[in-house]
């Protein structure tokens, strides 16, 4: 055995993580969980959200400590007080939610908290290393450019630079690809194999099984806080194998195709122009029209629009330039309250920060679009015993487990809380609703039962603008797919023509439609 | 108004803005690295009682400043350790502190009203320098304070923005937790740097009472404090544009004073006005939030760290 | 053992007004500590502080009196904090409430409009003279997001200076020998007496006004507006509720309560317009309104208790203990239950692991930014 000539590592065991316990409250987030990889191996942790996978790198990255077990780094066991230690010890993680100050360049960012670097900053010289550090592995980034510029997937490679310029022999990666084009992500891919291949150990923390395939040498399966499939030579497991680890059981098929509906246009956009909260053009003369019945599905990476989109359909942002329609009437530039009243549901990104108020109970959040009119209204005042029945209602209608009107909001889980919101925009007899990710952070359950109920209303008559970041969601459930690549509608290919390549593509600019039908 | 009346009312206005330059700039550091501090008025104050108690027990400039240092750094702990450690609102806490700090000063600085400080800060008219004309006079023809003020603006822009614990205070105050998870220790970064607004704030308020009108009066500080902090939303927290800030204001310091002696006819109350109203005006131009967005704002200014892993 | 601190659900009232409580005890505990340690007697010095607002019909209504002002003030001041509107102007609207109802006193007074006329419409031009000082703060912030931390401050100073200007000029008591005063309330423009102590009739607009924003809070679509508003702005925003509309709401509610105040305290205490009405009530009334969680019959009882500190004051210096110990006194109960009480309401200590919440442990809680935006 001779040691690799980039990182002077002898083949073998890199880290070993032995019998670990975790607790949050009442939580399991693991138990008893045997984890190992080796040196100059991409290593894939495979689950579902909840599976406690990031749980577990968490601990190996130096952020919590384990209730119960060991870790040991080539061999020793080491005891791991933050993420300095960590880092000490080579080991670097990058986090979905990245750890970089947005007003800061990319220099000064790599720079902070460096340890053993002179007292003043010497930025040409650090961005001479990065550049070096950039060709080297091939992630492009510009070293004097502020953070808050930086596309999603820059930032990304930020993060990894900033890693591996620290000396991370360990480099662990939280659902990398969550946010990247597909071109991006084999980008990415290409990236972790080259790191890999000089001697480094690569852990990246997933739940999708066609990325898993694409580059690991193995890989452990979490289910439920437990192990459920350790160190698997990915050449040896077929994706049923894995699948069937990952979830328990087969995956369900894909939802059954719905017909097509041909209503009359419900929601009409024309040449659609709005700004972002920066004041950049973020949407460009956007033309689509759902029709009554029809779900669109709109995809595209995070940041080219969706959320302007989102906001502007419902009234929390006005339009730059033209115009909205609601059936045959100009809704162009109407506020939140006005939209709600003309019968437009949204189901917003965010939850408990969004679309519920977490800290106070449910009545509250269940008044938010019917306190201003009668039977909770009368005069100035609030009816609160109609209010209480109405809360009530909602609770039973769509069968929130345990919940009351006095119940705090973020005590309830996620899809408690989804189950909740929709119930009270369907109170609403939505003429058409606006979904923004949905299904984001929901089990496997609680999506079904989302999804189920979307289709239904949209079965009903209502037209439903689905913006989600899950591509398989969209496949499975829209009628047409919309792209949004830079504000602009790239195209709107109906389900039976669309693909992921093809989608992809779309979603970096690349393709050039013959026609775009919207 | 003629030239002579115009520099001397420059001369002023260096002197009456070095008075609110100095606690701006303790501000910039506080702001900058996340904590809000509503106390500066309080801390000014002890700095200007003790300062003043110490000039006229010991008659040594120097300790005098040294315990001015003091008292605004004692008073700046507290409110360091209610907001940082004990997590309280940032402005209640602040605002208290200023309280606290003027009603103290009122009482224990009873015996002291009027009377003159006996060693007090002198002008010192730099060799060679003070010769120029206009600016000699204006710029050069200074107290110690001054002159250490002109080196403190450049020294301060020079750390905040070209050295490594300049960029982790940034970083602490632009983004706690990835200044956290990159190492860096927010709370203690905090906690010194509100002592050091502290530290200058009593240095402010020991110069009022030891140079500007050496004396000890209730209240000498007359809302300079709370000047000094709209300053360093003005200056968008940047030491240049607050010593900018803080000469304008004393220009119109300056002119108000002497716009009364030109028998202008207006009754001294609206002049006196003049320096509130001025900052009103540039607090609202400088807080448009387009203005901000663009540039390095504190944007975890007034939120208390928590520190979200670790258990 | 590790020691932590984990989130409390939100607390029933009474649960926080006793932490709130058991914080000012914690206070006083600590504060006679160092009156002992500077060698005078801590059981003497609070039980004058005790006797001066409790001793005798006369001192309960000196410490009635002295509570009406902050009592007023801070429930404005809550409304306004509620929503995270920083109103510090408190202070200069009650000197502007005194000038709105000077003026029309001067009018009414001599000429003997009878007083059921006369004072209401002093509290009115009080209320106005008030809410239209909070106006200009409440538009910058309201439409240009301007920070109206320091705007209402410098509104501060620019309205003592204002009074001042008023009673050393065009307003001064011709008899009054060139002091700074206006002439004397006749009988017609004062809030009745009600014999205890300097106590008057002006005590029932603090109740009332208690009890009329309890009922607004939690039984109005505004109060359910502003509930809203001041949990979650992004929710608020989702539900059409004008963010705009609000703060200016706020502000003027917040300084009519002030200008109210304000003419209370001339009508019913000092009976005259001077630049020395007020011993910074505005200020003081914002840490009332803090300690008191934003709640109104939590403000009236903590408004007692600063009523009792400010006679108190006054109380110790009869013992032979200097003022400025009895200062100290009110500055370490006030951080005491400013620090503890505000953590611990909101927070609890919790040794080794933390049962029982599903959720993980820490939220970052306190949006009081800087920045005004909403």
């Amino acid at each position: 055995m001779s040691p690799h000539p980039a990182t002077g590592h002898l083949p073998g065991t890199a880290l070993a993580m032995v019998g670990i316990d975790k607790h949050f409250g009442e939580v399991l987030a693991n138990a008893s969980v045997d984890f190992s990889a080796r040196w100059g191996e991409v290593h894939a942790l495979l689950g579902e959200n909840g599976a406690g996978k990031s749980t577990l790198m968490s601990i190996l990255a130096g952020l919590y400590r384990p209730d119960n077990g060991q870790l040991l780094v080539d061999g020793q066991p080491v005891v791991l007080h933050s993420p300095k230690d960590a880092i000490k010890h080579g080991i670097g993680m990058v986090y979905q939610h990245y750890r970089l100050v947005p007003s800061q360049t990319v220099t000064e960012n790599m720079l902070l908290g460096l340890p053993g670097a002179p007292l003043r900053l010497d930025t040409r010289r650090a961005a001479r290393d990065i550049e070096e550090l950039s060709e080297r592995y091939q992630l492009r980034v510009d070293p004097y450019r502020p953070v808050w510029q930086l596309s999603v997937g820059e930032q990304q490679r930020v993060e990894i630079l900033k890693a591996l310029h620290r000396g991370a022999r360990i480099l662990i990666l939280d659902e990398p690809t969550a946010v990247l084009t597909p071109q991006e992500a084999d980008a990415l891919m290409r990236t972790i194999r080259h790191i890999a291949s000089e001697g480094r150990t690569v852990i990246f923390i997933s739940h999708k099984l066609e990325e898993v395939r694409s580059v690991a040498d193995r890989v452990t399966v979490l289910r439920a806080g437990r192990l459920v499939g350790s160190g698997l030579d990915m050449a040896e497991m077929s994706a049923r194998d894995l699948a069937r680890l990952m979830v328990g059981t087969d995956l369900p098929g894909r939802i059954r195709p719905r017909p097509r509906a041909s209503g009359a246009p419900r929601l009409t956009l024309r040449r659609l122009c709005a700004l972002d909260d920066r004041g950049l053009q973020a949407l460009r003369s956007v033309d689509l029209t759902i029709h009554a019945g029809e779900i669109v599905g709109v995809a595209g990476v995070a940041g080219n629009g969706q959320r302007e989109l989102a906001q502007v359909l419902t009234g929390m942002r006005k339009p730059a330039s033209g115009q909205v329609f609601l059936d045959d009437i100009d809704v162009t530039g109407a506020g939140a309250r006005q939209m709600a009243l003309a019968g437009v549901a949204h189901i917003p990104e965010d939850r408990l920060g969004e679309g519920l108020v977490g800290n106070l109970p449910l009545l509250d959040s269940a008044l938010m679009k019917s306190y201003y009119q009668p039977p909770i209204s009368s005069g100035p005042f609030l009816n609160l015993k109609s209010a209480v029945q109405f809360t009530r209602g909602l609770i039973a209608r769509f069968n929130v487990a345990g919940a009351t009107p006095r119940t705090i909001a973020r005590l309830l889980s996620g899809g408690q809380l989804q189950r909740f919101l929709l119930a009270r925009e369907m109170s609403m007899q939505p003429r058409a609703i606006v979904a923004v990710h949905p299904t984001r952070g929901l089990d496997v359950a609680a999506t079904h039962t989302v999804q189920e109920w979307l289709m239904s209303c949209s079965g009903e008559g209502c037209a439903l603008l689905l913006i989600s970041e899950d591509l398989d969601e969209l496949l499975q459930l829209s009628d047409r797919v919309a792209v949004l690549y830079e504000g602009s509608i790239v195209a709107a290919v109906d389900r039976e023509e669309a693909d992921r390549e093809r989608i992809g593509l779309m979603m970096i600019g690349s393709y050039q439609p013959d026609q775009v039908a919207v | 108004m003629n030239g002579e009346l115009l520099i001397s009312i420059c001369v002023a206005a260096i002197a009456s803005g070095t008075s609110i330059l100095l606690p701006a700039l303790g501000e910039i550091l506080a702001e900058r690295s996340g904590v809000l501090n509503l106390g500066v008025e309080g801390m000014m104050l002890m700095g200007a009682l003790f300062g003043y108690i110490a000039d006229v027990e010991t008659g040594n400039l120097g300790l005098a400043l040294a315990v001015a240092i003091l008292a605004g750094a004692l008073l700046a702990l507290i409110h360091a350790f209610v907001t940082i450690t004990l997590r309280a609102n940032q402005i209640v806490s602040g605002l208290a502190i200023s309280l606290f700090g003027g009603g103290f000063t009122a009482f224990i600085g009873k015996p002291f009203v009027g009377s003159v400080a006996p060693a007090q800060l002198e002008r010192i008219p730099l060799p060679g320098l003070a010769g120029i004309p206009v600016l000699g006079q204006v710029l050069f023809t200074q107290d110690p304070i001054v002159y250490g003020s002109f080196v403190l603006v450049p020294l301060m822009a020079y750390f905040i923005y070209r050295t490594r614990p300049g960029l982790s205070l940034r970083a602490v105050g632009e983004s706690p937790a990835t200044a956290d998870a990159m190492g860096l220790s927010v709370i203690s970064r905090r906690y010194l740097y509100t002592l050091a607004g502290g530290a200058l704030a009593g240095v402010g308020g020991a110069y009022l009472s030891l140079f500007y009108t050496p004396t000890w009066i209730d209240g000498m500080t007359a809302g300079r404090g709370w000047i000094a902090v709209g300053l360093v939303v003005f200056g968008v927290w940047d030491p240049w544009r607050a010593m900018a800030g803080a000469y304008l204001f004393g220009f119109v310091d300056g002119f108000q004073l002497r716009a009364q002696a030109l028998g202008s006819g207006i009754p001294q109350f609206f002049l006196n006005m003049l320096p509130y109203i001025f900052t009103i005006v540039v607090v609202a131009i400088a807080s448009g939030e387009r203005v901000q967005k663009r540039l390095g704002v504190p944007t975890a200014l007034g939120q208390p760290y928590w520190r979200e892993e670790r258990t | 053992m590790i020691v932590s601190l984990e989130r409390r659900a939100n607390l029933t009232l009474t649960r926080r007004i006793g932490i709130q409580a058991g914080s000012v005890i914690a206070g006083a505990l600590f504060g006679g500590l160092i009156v002992w340690l500077s060698g005078y007697d801590p059981v003497k010095a609070y039980g004058e502080i005790i006797g001066g607002s409790f001793g005798s019909g006369y001192a309960l209504g000196q410490m009635l009196a002295a509570s009406i002002p902050l009592a007023t003030i801070a429930l404005g001041t809550a409304v306004a904090f509620r929503v995270r509107v920083w109103n510090i102007g408190g202070e200069g609207q009650f000197y502007m409430g005194a000038f709105g109802a000077t003026g029309i006193e001067l009018v009414g007074g001599p000429a003997g409009w009878p007083s059921q006329v006369l004072i209401p419409a002093m509290v009115a031009a009080g209320f106005a003279a008030g809410a239209a000082w909070a106006a200009l703060p409440g538009a910058l912030r309201a439409y240009l997001g301007v920070n109206e931390i320091i705007t209402t401050l410098m509104m501060n100073y620019i309205a003592i200076l204002w009074v001042n200007y008023l009673v050393y000029g065009p307003w001064k008591d011709p008899q009054g020998h060139n002091f700074p005063f206006s002439p004397r309330f006749p009988d017609n423009a004062t809030l009745r007496p009600l014999g205890l102590g300097q106590l008057h009739a002006g005590i029932v607009i603090p109740i009332v006004a208690a009890i009329v924003f309890l009922l607004l809070l939690s039984r109005t679509q505004w109060g359910y507006e502003l509930r809203i508003l001041g949990e979650n702005p992004s929710a608020a925003a989702y539900a059409g509720i004008s963010i705009r509309r609000n703060v200016m709401l706020a502000m003027l509610v917040s300084g009519g309560m002030a200008g109210i105040a304000g003419m209370v305290q001339v009508s019913g205490i000092v009976h005259v317009l001077s630049g020395q009405i007020s011993t910074n009530y505005g200020y003081t009334a914002i840490i009332v309104a803090w300690l008191g969680q934003l709640h109104p019959m939590a403000i009236l009882v903590v408004s007692m208790l600063f009523g009792a500190l400010v006679n108190g004051g006054f109380a110790v210096s009869q013992a032979g203990i200097p003022q400025a110990l009895g200062v100290l006194l009110q500055g370490v109960i006030l951080l005491f239950a400013l620090g503890a009480g505000d953590l611990f309401s909101r927070y609890r200590l919790v040794l080794g692991q933390a049962p029982g919440k599903k959720r993980a442990p820490l939220l970052p809680d306190d949006r009081s930014a800087l920045s005004a935006q909403p």
